[in-house]
């Protein structure tokens, strides 16, 4: 026998006091397990999507994280919009030009001419329109470019149809109204290409629109926020009613009943949404050449009622000044937990330290060592320990592996049994270091057994 | 095997003065003789047994074992003398209770290096007639069955020198002189000297020697038919 053996052998004879214990600390460990995964859900499902594709996000001055949330992850209500021509500034010359001709309308600063597209040779501009929801999973009116130029996560990925096609800019079988879904959307919305969805304005269970777009792709699953979102084309989403800019206060009442009159036309028309009546919740930019991006910020940055934000900066920060705290708080608390577990572990040794004096002291009279007790106690504590930190790291990852197909909905991370985290390779180490320190009274106790007196007592 | 010169011990009083409680002018066993140690009850016999076991220190005097000064030794150094040349047999068995039989004969020998001999323990186990028993829990033997396991245990590490204390004392009558044999023939066995404690004549009339505590002083010396007419 060695003297770990002796341990176990010591902890199975208090068996209901040493369950108890290992029971209490398993809790403490399963808790701070959990805690970890759900920092590390929350952690990795913003570091993989901080691979948006894109290098800046344009949107209206105001909360930059709050233009990050809502356009890169979805979240959160949209801000304030801008004018669609300043998506018209990131185009090159020609481009810019076809884009307005076949749009029609005035833009409402002609002598800008594209200002920013001296840095876009080879990056390319998405605008973005957010406002609708499919069920509970928000529309996205944009560019069939989305798709085609975006690439996504760390491995900048294409995205690829799991089903059907991406969603034209026109054609004749669906005019504007063509849709693709992120794979979690169909699969909970039961949809299938070639069926016909309708979207609702403002939220989930905002007022239902009367155009129906038909969906003509599924993409496969990306793990980002894609796959909770629904992709209609930007000009059937200007054609809902409410989408347009509104006329009020710029037309006169006259004017407007033509103009509302001329919109339920146009609305199953070819014809597109005039320019001066657009606007984008945003635009994805990313220039040609990475090195322009800060200087190109700098300069939207100059412009009234327009913001450029880095969406990877704004992660970096929510990371860092909300997420990581949050979960070292939980941490903390949870890591009290495991303390008041040490610390039963030390009550339940301690009070047992009266009834084994005799065994401490035969072991003595064998020939034992006082060090060898102490190891043998320290060695029961750390066994406790550890034990109910593999029960409560087992407990942890089995509920984490549970609440996986809810947390993926949810984030986009898929949360596997052995999901581990960095900070859980510590957890052993951690757990030995607190069952010594619990264990360092009750050793002391058995240090200091006097061997005669206790063998006669 | 064992010799000891001048081995005095007294205790701290709670008053602070020193009570002598054990006075050992010469004594000596040789390798594998029997001895008997007999005295009145807080005459100091545990008390001398734990001094030559290295589990106290005396005040003064020299005590060999196997040709070892235990008195120069550290009580580290008297912990590894003791796990390897003695073996302890209490009145109380002092069995592990959390432990079967074959485990607290081997717990004899995890305290000694390089004694982890399985087998050693299983033989010892049938030696004593539990054989059958090794992982039987003490509280599923008899007292006689137990003590007979401690007589396992404390010759488990073929040690030269066997200690008992009245090893007798909580067994039932009938049992008690199969005890003694046991005892005296596994140590005859492995050649094993013994000194025990005692409070009967009957028992101590069959050693080779007696040795008597008067007060406090190891006095007498010889076959036990001399301490029998003492």
């Amino acid at each position: 026998m060695n003297l770990l053996q002796i341990a176990w052998r010591n902890i199975l004879q208090r068996g209901f006091a040493s369950g108890l214990t290992m029971l209490s600390m398993a809790l403490g460990v399963a808790l701070v397990v959990l805690v970890l995964s759900i920092g590390w859900v929350i952690t990795e499902s913003f570091r993989r999507n901080s691979g948006v594709g894109y290098n800046m996000i344009v949107g209206a001055k105001g909360g930059a994280l709050q233009l990050t949330l809502n356009t890169a992850f979805y979240l959160s209500k949209p801000i304030e919009v801008i004018s669609y021509d300043e998506y018209l500034e990131y185009l090159p010359g020609n481009q810019r030009q076809e884009e307005i001709q076949k749009i029609g309308g005035r833009i409402a600063e002609p002598d800008r001419r594209g200002k920013y597209s001296l840095y876009m040779g080879g990056g390319f501009a998405i605008p973005v329109c957010l406002g609708d929801y499919f069920g509970r999973f928000r529309v996205v009116g944009t560019k069939p470019e989305f798709f085609d130029l975006l690439e996504y996560g760390e491995a900048s990925s294409k995205y690829s149809f799991a089903e059907g096609r991406n969603f034209e800019d026109y054609n004749e079988e669906n005019g504007y109204f063509e849709s693709v879904l992120g794979s979690l959307v169909a699969a909970e919305m039961n949809v299938k290409v070639g069926d016909t969805i309708k979207t609702t304005h403002g939220d989930p269970e905002g007022k239902g629109h009367g155009e129906g777009f038909k969906v003509v792709g599924i993409l496969d699953p990306t793990g980002t926020p894609t796959d909770r979102a629904t992709f209609i084309n930007l000009e059937g989403f200007y054609k809902m009613d409410g989408h347009q800019r509104a006329f009020e206060d710029k037309l006169h009442p006259d004017e407007l009943k033509e103009d509302v009159k001329r919109g339920e036309k146009w609305a199953s028309q070819p014809e597109r949404l005039q320019l001066e009546k657009r606007d984008v919740i945003a635009v994805l930019v990313r220039p040609g050449q990475g090195v322009f991006a800060m200087q190109m910020q700098k300069e939207i940055n100059k412009r009234p009622g327009v913001q450029a934000v880095s969406p990877l900066e704004q992660i970096g920060m929510l990371l860092g000044m909300v997420i990581e705290p949050i979960k070292y708080t939980l941490l903390v608390l949870t890591s009290v937990v495991c303390c008041v577990s040490a610390v039963s572990i030390l009550v339940s040794i301690y009070n047992s330290m009266n009834d084994r004096k005799r065994d401490i002291a035969v072991m003595r009279a064998l020939g034992a060592r006082r060090d060898s007790v102490v190891t043998i106690i320290l060695a029961e504590s750390v066994l406790i320990a550890v034990g109910g930190g593999i029960l409560g790291w087992v407990v942890g990852h089995g509920a984490g592996a549970l609440m996986s197909g809810f947390v993926e909905t949810q984030t986009g991370v898929k949360i596997g049994f052995l999901t581990i985290t960095d900070v859980e390779w510590a957890l052993v180490p951690g757990l030995m270091l607190l069952a010594i320190l619990a264990g360092i009274i009750p050793a002391f106790v058995a240090y200091r057994t006097d061997v005669s007196e206790s063998l006669v007592s | 095997m064992l010799k000891l010169t001048e081995v005095k011990k007294s205790f701290r009083m709670p008053d602070r003065t020193q009570l002598p409680v054990l006075h050992v002018p010469e004594f000596s066993i040789a390798e594998g003789e029997q001895t008997v140690l007999i005295g009145e009850s807080g005459g100091g016999k545990t008390t001398l047994l734990n001094c030559i076991a290295g589990i106290m220190a005396p005040d003064e005097g020299d005590i060999f074992i196997d040709g070892i000064d235990m008195t120069s030794h550290s009580e580290v150094g008297r912990d590894r003398i003791r796990a390897s040349k003695i073996g302890y047999v209490f009145q109380t068995f002092n069995l592990l209770a959390g432990f079967t039989a074959l485990e607290n004969v081997r717990l004899g020998m995890t305290f000694a290096a390089g004694k982890h001999d399985i087998n050693r323990a299983k033989d010892l186990l049938d030696r004593v007639g539990l054989g059958d028993r090794l992982s039987h829990k003490p509280a599923a033997l008899s007292v006689g069955q137990q003590q007979r396991v401690a007589v396992a245990r404390a010759l488990a590490n073929r040690p030269k020198l066997l200690l008992a204390d009245e090893p007798t004392a909580n067994i039932d009558p009938g049992n008690q002189q199969k005890i003694i044999d046991l005892i005296r023939q596994c140590c005859r066995d492995e050649k094993v000297s013994i000194l025990m404690v005692t409070h009967s004549m009957q028992v101590a009339e069959q050693f080779d020697r007696v040795e008597k505590l008067e007060g406090i002083n190891l006095v007498a010396s010889g076959h036990s038919s001399d301490a029998r007419s003492s």
